[in-house]
């Protein structure tokens, strides 16, 4: 009876935040976007409209919608594409002494702040900025700029939990696999990969959400690009319930993504 | 356990979306110029103790306590001889400046003209008791009882100064030296990809004043006052435009990054953000077009619920005496308000240089202001676009 007290003490405070701040946010966003604006002043007025919502199917954000999720997908298949190689290295090739040093690597650029890293990108890229001496020539601002920098900035949430995923496979594993004549590409084809594949689904929540919703890096180096962020942004200003609209968008995306992702099991992984 | 792992991703994605926003409920005014309705609000009667601090949402470099650059300050001496303690935030567009404003946490805002009768249709703002402000005396004449800073006779704030929106350029990349705002328009191609413009829907107007003297047959007398096919006819030119650009601004800090580096080579500006480049060794320079310019004649205004009237009214007072305002005007370059501003200013031209009394040269300028249906230029045979409709074909050009 007393400890049921203690564990409603404990709970009760995470649970009321997750509630309050968390999912009543999502209900305001939501309950907001089905008002309209005083087409002068710009104040929200509290009239009951489905307008926002089917000014979305509008092929300008239609368009919006789509270059977002095109960015989010090419930000996370790069990311898969680096990690899975160095995770497994760091996982299984590297000694252990090394092991450490590379995690802290890895961790390291978190540390940084996501702005001093966006304003690195954004001189990198600029004309006449690394980028162009070192290669000759640079994408300048705009989509390449914004998949390049969101790559590098999400990346160590895509390598830790894959890192995590290899370590966790048993040597065992790899051994009953070369006992029974697989070589190294079957080996990884078929065991392997079934079993980090939740850890990269893992991942891809990371960088496929956090994509979805970035607006500062777009507006650093993405020149004159219009993505979701932005444009809530840009609403959020003049049209706060179309704005709300804009942001319903990508909630909705991410929760048919995290139910297409659980059946993979990955958010066991998280 | 599962859900609550979906609705914390889901929230952590929205989250980067930017906030709700706290908004009070609608009710605002209809829009009109004179005879528009507003809240019933009274002015403040008479100063009591100051209440130690006072919360400013300023244009950047307008309220300058040294923390930027020491040598620029004007408020600190303020801050020591009333007892209000100045906080100041800055914002880039007017938009933003109504949102920010709206939040409550604000007590005075040196608003433009197409902010300042949102503000006061709202309710965000009350009217001023002038006889409070000893330095409103000293205000030029002509700024006074303005339709963007009062209405139906009674003021809603002061004047703080005027100036143009310039043509900026890099002098080593763009030659011949422009003299137009076709560099930025027809002529933009020649800066492919290097051409900036202000994020705002406000910049319509820009391009309106631009139509106005290229194709005198759209009939546009005033870029704030744009029928339907007046209105198209500039979107069509921002969208050509669009072609051309590299990036668009509100932060100024931005922009004179991209000036300096060179990812921008010519673009509407103001004289602030030349003055900020040049210091840092950009090779670039401002002239004021031969078609004209849009500009800006700002307000200082008091929030309707500040709890800190004593100090915003302190505030205000001072940021309109002559030696401060002459400081602002110097430093932002721009005309100030205050007649005795100019013989205060370090560069004794600096009143001529930005044309403080002549009434003439500002007839040339389009102070911004907020397009409303009945047609600023007093057409009255059709309806004009409002700022809701500027909104909407903004959004789309920059969505396009």
């Amino acid at each position: 009876m007393r400890s049921n007290k203690a564990l409603a003490g404990l709970l009760a405070p995470p649970l009321l935040w997750l509630v309050v701040a968390y999912l009543g946010a999502l209900f305001a966003i939501f309950a907001t976007a089905f008002f309209t604006t005083d087409p002068f002043t710009n104040q929200v007025v509290r009239t009951f409209t489905l307008e926002n919502f089917r000014a979305l199917l509008d092929p300008t954000y239609l368009r919006i919608i789509g270059r977002t999720l095109l960015i989010a997908a090419t930000v996370t298949v790069l990311c898969i594409v680096i990690a899975v190689p160095f995770a497994f290295f760091m996982a299984r090739v590297a000694p252990a002494r090394i092991r450490g040093l590379l995690v802290a690597a890895v961790l390291v650029p978190l540390w940084a702040s996501y702005l001093v890293k966006a304003y690195a990108w954004r001189t990198m890229v600029q004309p006449g900025g690394v980028l162009e001496s070192a290669f000759g020539s640079t994408p300048g601002y705009g989509l390449a700029a914004v998949v390049l920098t969101l790559t590098y900035l999400w990346l160590p949430y895509m390598i830790l939990p894959v890192y995590a995923g290899f370590e966790r496979l048993p040597v065992s594993h790899l051994e009953a696999s070369a006992d029974l004549g697989g070589r190294g590409l079957t080996t990884f084809r078929r065991v392997i990969l079934p079993s980090v594949l939740p850890s990269i689904a893992a991942g891809t929540i990371f960088t496929f959400s956090l994509s979805l919703g970035d607006y500062i890096a777009v507006q650093i180096v993405g020149g004159k690009l219009q993505v979701l962020g932005t444009a809530v942004l840009q609403n959020i200003t003049l049209d706060l319930p179309f704005a709300a609209a804009l942001g319903t968008t990508s909630v909705v995306i991410m929760v048919l993504y995290l139910l297409a992702v659980r059946r993979t099991g990955a958010l066991d992984n998280l | 356990m599962r859900i609550g792992a979906v609705a914390a991703v889901a929230a952590l994605a929205l989250a980067a979306c930017g906030d709700s926003g706290s908004q009070s409920p609608g009710g605002g005014g209809t829009a009109g110029g004179s005879g528009m309705q507003v809240p019933d609000l009274k002015p403040l009667d008479k100063l009591g103790e100051p209440e130690g601090q006072v919360s400013v949402l300023a244009w950047p470099g307008y309220v300058e306590d040294g923390s930027n650059d020491p040598k620029v300050d004007w408020v600190s001496d303020f801050e020591k001889s009333s007892g209000c303690q100045v906080t100041v935030k800055t914002f880039g567009t007017s938009d933003e400046a109504v949102q920010l404003f709206r939040t409550g946490q604000y007590d005075t805002v040196s608003a433009s003209g197409d902010a300042t009768l949102r503000l006061i249709a709202a309710g965000d703002v009350e009217p001023v008791n002038t006889s409070l402000i000893p330095n409103y005396a000293d205000i030029f004449e002509a700024l006074k009882m303005q339709p963007w800073n009062s209405v139906n006779d009674v003021p809603y704030g002061i004047p703080h100064g005027r100036g143009a929106n310039l043509l900026m350029y890099r002098t080593d990349m763009v030659k011949p030296a422009p003299d137009s705002w076709a560099a930025v328009f027809d002529k933009g191609s020649e800066q492919k990809g290097k051409v900036t413009a202000y994020d705002s829907p406000i910049y319509i107007a820009d391009a309106a004043l631009y139509l106005m003297a290229t194709k005198p047959d759209l009939g546009i007398k005033d870029p704030y006052a744009l029928d339907s096919k007046q209105l198209a006819a500039a979107v069509d030119l921002l969208k050509a435009q669009k072609e051309n650009i590299g990036e668009y601004w509100s932060d100024y800090l931005k922009e004179i990054q991209a000036f300096k580096s060179g990812s921008s080579t010519v673009g509407t500006t103001w004289q602030v953000i030349a003055n900020v480049a040049q210091g840092e060794k950009a090779p670039v320079e401002v002239v004021l077009p031969k078609e004209g310019s849009t500009g800006w004649s700002d307000t200082w205004m008091v929030g309707a619920k500040s709890k800190v009237k004593t100090c915003a009214y302190k505030f205000i007072d001072h940021i309109v005496s002559p030696k401060a305002n002459a400081a602002v005007a110097e430093y932002f370059g721009e005309a100030p308000a205050n007649k005795k501003s100019c013989a205060e200013t370090t560069d004794p031209k600096h009143c001529d240089t930005f044309h403080a009394e002549d009434e003439e040269y500002f007839s040339q300028v389009h102070y911004w202001n907020t397009p409303i249906s009945a047609c600023l230029d007093g057409r009255a045979d059709v309806k004009c676009t409002d700022y809701a409709e500027w909104t909407k074909a903004w959004t789309e050009i920059r969505n396009s």
